[in-house]
């Protein structure tokens, strides 16, 4: 089972990733934009707070070596999967 | 390289399941509009565009398009979970459970496969990145059929989620080709020069 304070987590990072893709999106077709470039930054700072945290608690989100350590057992097999949340 | 994240891009959401409305969101996980069209679309139209920030485009949305897949499959997921045969069946989705029970098959609202005819690549920057446009328009507008046929507000409000990507998306798709068109003009740029390097 999931719990509700997983939930709030991953919705967190999900908010931050979000605010990442759309300044991502934008710089694509504005790469000059030093406010959008310095936003997009603090973004990827937010998330990779996020992301540890989360990581520390939960267990790897991404997997090949991109993500965070793993606790015994190996955590990448731990369900829920993300279509099950 | 692609890396998986063990997370959907914002979560999806369903009151209680509908098969019947299951049937009808598959299209855009296998039909000509759908998630898989889009990503393979825009992935292999990189290799002929001509400028860094096309290549990076059509990275970034490919893979923000197969992360809507992935959020797509989620829903047809929770629409069937817990449908016994009889539920498919009144649901006029019988077809899907002999053949796939609950497993994912990329097929449209009508049950028609996914043929790699759904998808153009013309090498052409312009012709492609116009192709792209139009495929945005097309994904919004099935999503706006959708979503007039649920009465579901959590499935409502996922669905529109996935709606207004595709409006951002055809916006930057837009002025990318206004750049690719500018990057043209200045370099006198054919395809038979393209390739001379």
């Amino acid at each position: 089972m999931v719990c509700e304070e997983q939930k709030k987590m991953l919705c967190r990072l999900q908010e931050m990733e979000f605010v990442a893709i759309e300044l991502n999106l934008y710089l694509d077709t504005h790469p000059c934009d030093e406010e959008a470039i310095n936003d997009y930054n603090c973004a990827v700072k937010m998330i990779k707070r996020l992301t540890k945290e989360y990581e520390e608690a939960y267990g790897p989100l991404m997997h090949f070596g991109m993500g965070g350590f793993s606790k015994e057992p190996w955590q990448w097999v731990e369900e829920p999967w993300p279509w099950e949340m | 390289m692609w890396i998986y994240e063990k997370k959907l891009e914002r979560p999806m959401r369903v009151s209680r399941p509908d098969v019947a409305f299951a049937k009808l969101v598959i299209t855009q996980y296998g039909g000509p509009d759908g998630e898989l069209s889009a990503s393979l679309r825009y992935l292999n139209q990189r290799y002929s565009m001509p400028t860094g920030q096309a290549k990076a485009l059509l990275t970034d949305i490919g893979t923000e398009e197969l992360a809507h897949m992935e959020m797509i499959a989620t829903l047809v997921y929770k629409l069937t979970e817990g449908a016994d045969p009889c539920d498919f069946q009144k649901a006029g989705w019988g077809g899907q459970y002999t053949q796939h029970d609950h497993g994912m098959f990329w097929t449209d609202a009508n049950g028609v496969p996914w043929t790699a005819k759904y998808i153009a690549c013309l090498g052409d920057p312009i012709t492609d990145l116009t192709e792209d446009m139009a495929a945005e328009q097309k994904a919004r507008t099935t999503y706006e059929h959708l979503i007039e046929q649920t009465c579901d507000p959590l499935v409502k409000d996922s669905l529109r989620f996935l709606w207004e990507r595709e409006v951002v998306h055809f916006q930057r798709f837009g002025e990318m080709l206004n750049d690719v068109q500018g990057f043209m003009c200045e370099h006198k740029w054919t395809g038979e020069d393209m390739k001379k390097g």
